[in-house]
């Protein structure tokens, strides 16, 4: 009976969904994980890169995070191959608002269009939804730094620090407990459970630096994969700051910066069990 | 019949306004159809306002856009005043062919040919608002001796932070 409603994504089932569409965001819910963190001088998205084979050849150009303009880059969740074609649009928004205005694009704007145009493939008819869930990461002179996500449906929203791909919510909790407060309760929380840490509200949040959300996203990455220890090659690190002009400085970080990173976390956790 | 208290300088937003030179038809369809749009901006983008650079070089797009189809006879000359950018007030002068300058004055129309000179020579750095309306008064004063075109009326706006405020009318406020 279900299958009825499982092949046109127009038509709502009986008990009003539309299968399709959560079809597409439980898809993700299987993609190599992305991670995004909100600094108070930047942003940070880490991804993790899925290897399938050892004979792949490594490929030149990022898999997993894409530059849209000078003050916007999007990390990718999902089917590779439908992101780009979101990533096309993003670009000719961003580019052509820019021609029009002289100005760089709002981020919200150029993430509203983006999810515009996702949306509308959950309701025409003979088409699917984007395999494909963004981590936004931008700056705009009215709001400064942000942080958004989408998901298949056309949904988006900002955030603070967020996680999309396998294990969400895992690496969500872990950002719910360390975003902000993990200089302050540096030692006396390891008796606490999840359930006494204070509610986050703005007064308790103190935002991270680029430097320390970099860790933090390793640390979300290492949990979300699954023990599996996170290594330089099997994840990518991305920073976005700003340069003494006020330009925008898009960064994915090389293998050997990477790797300090990682070491950084590592030594941070053994010491941390030492106490 | 003439109309002789026509208000050509059309208010784009809050903080922002466009005088408007040319035949009648362009100019009123002109200044809608510019104010209209930087409205629909606003109203799509939750209420967010373009900075005055931003609208002008939209204005300036849709000149040139319309050059090669069927133009607006119109020259403008588009001022506002940004609370996020240092100067604060910024000027922009542009023509119908789509060429566009930001500039400390400007002039448009057979008016300009007079009050250009007289611009240039009494315009400083720094000034206030008082003196720039002397200025511009200083302009009216020369015309209305010298021009051959008797223009009796003209309207003078203010903007600044508080936004776009109608200084004087001319002689004759009907309408306005």
């Amino acid at each position: 009976m279900a299958r009825r409603y499982d092949s046109s994504t127009t038509t709502f089932s009986p008990e009003g969904r539309l299968h399709q569409v959560e079809y597409a965001i439980e898809a993700i819910n299987n993609a190599g994980t992305s991670v995004g963190i909100l600094a108070k001088d930047g942003v940070v998205m880490a991804s993790e890169k899925k290897i399938t084979s050892g004979l792949l050849a490594k490929a030149r150009t990022s898999e997993k995070t894409y530059k849209l303009c000078p003050h916007a880059t999007c990390s990718v969740a999902g089917l590779t191959a439908d992101a780009n074609i979101l990533i096309d649009q993003a670009r000719l928004r961003a580019a052509r608002y820019a021609y029009q205005y002289q100005e760089p694009i709002p981020l919200e704007s150029l993430v509203e269009h983006v999810c515009n145009y996702k949306q509308a493939y959950t309701q025409y008819g003979g088409l699917r939804p984007f395999g494909v869930a963004f981590l936004f990461a931008g700056y705009d002179e009215a709001h400064g730094f942000q942080l958004y996500q989408s998901d298949p449906s056309g949904n988006y929203s900002g955030w603070k620090a967020t996680v999309i791909g396998a294990n969400n919510q895992a690496g969500k909790s872990l950002l719910k407990t360390e975003y902000g407060v993990s200089k302050k309760k540096d030692g006396d929380d390891e008796m606490k459970t999840e359930d006494d840490v204070p509610a986050l509200t703005d007064a308790v949040i103190e935002m991270p630096d680029v430097a320390e959300a970099c860790r933090l996203a390793v640390k979300v990455l290492n949990k979300t994969m699954d023990g599996a220890v996170a290594s330089a090659e099997k994840l990518e690190l991305f920073t976005m700051s700003l340069d003494e002009d006020g330009n925008c400085v898009h960064k994915i970080l090389t293998e050997e910066e990477a790797k300090a990173v990682i070491a950084e976390v590592e030594a941070e956790s053994a010491s941390a069990g030492d106490t | 019949m003439y109309q002789r208290n026509l208000d050509k300088i059309a208010e784009l937003s809050s903080h922002s306004a466009m005088g408007v030179s040319g035949p009648n038809c362009d100019l009123v369809n002109f200044s809608e159809y510019i104010s209209k749009n930087l409205k629909l901006y606003e109203l799509s983008n939750d209420g967010m306002k373009l900075s005055t650079h931003a609208q002008a070089n939209f204005c300036r797009g849709e000149l040139a856009k319309a050059l090669r189809k069927g133009p607006f006879q119109v020259n403008v000359i588009l001022g506002g005043y940004d609370a996020k950018t240092p100067t604060g007030g910024s000027l922009y002068v542009m023509d119908y062919l789509g060429s566009c300058v930001k500039a400390n004055f400007g002039v448009q129309g057979y008016a300009s040919k007079f009050c250009l000179s007289i611009m240039d020579r009494d315009w400083e750095e720094g000034m206030n608002e008082e003196q720039a309306v002397n200025l511009v008064e200083h302009c009216i004063k020369e015309l209305q001796l010298r021009f051959l075109i008797n223009q009796s009326n003209f309207i003078v706006k203010v903007i600044d932070k508080e936004g776009v405020r109608t200084l004087k009318f001319g002689a004759d406020p009907v309408d306005n």
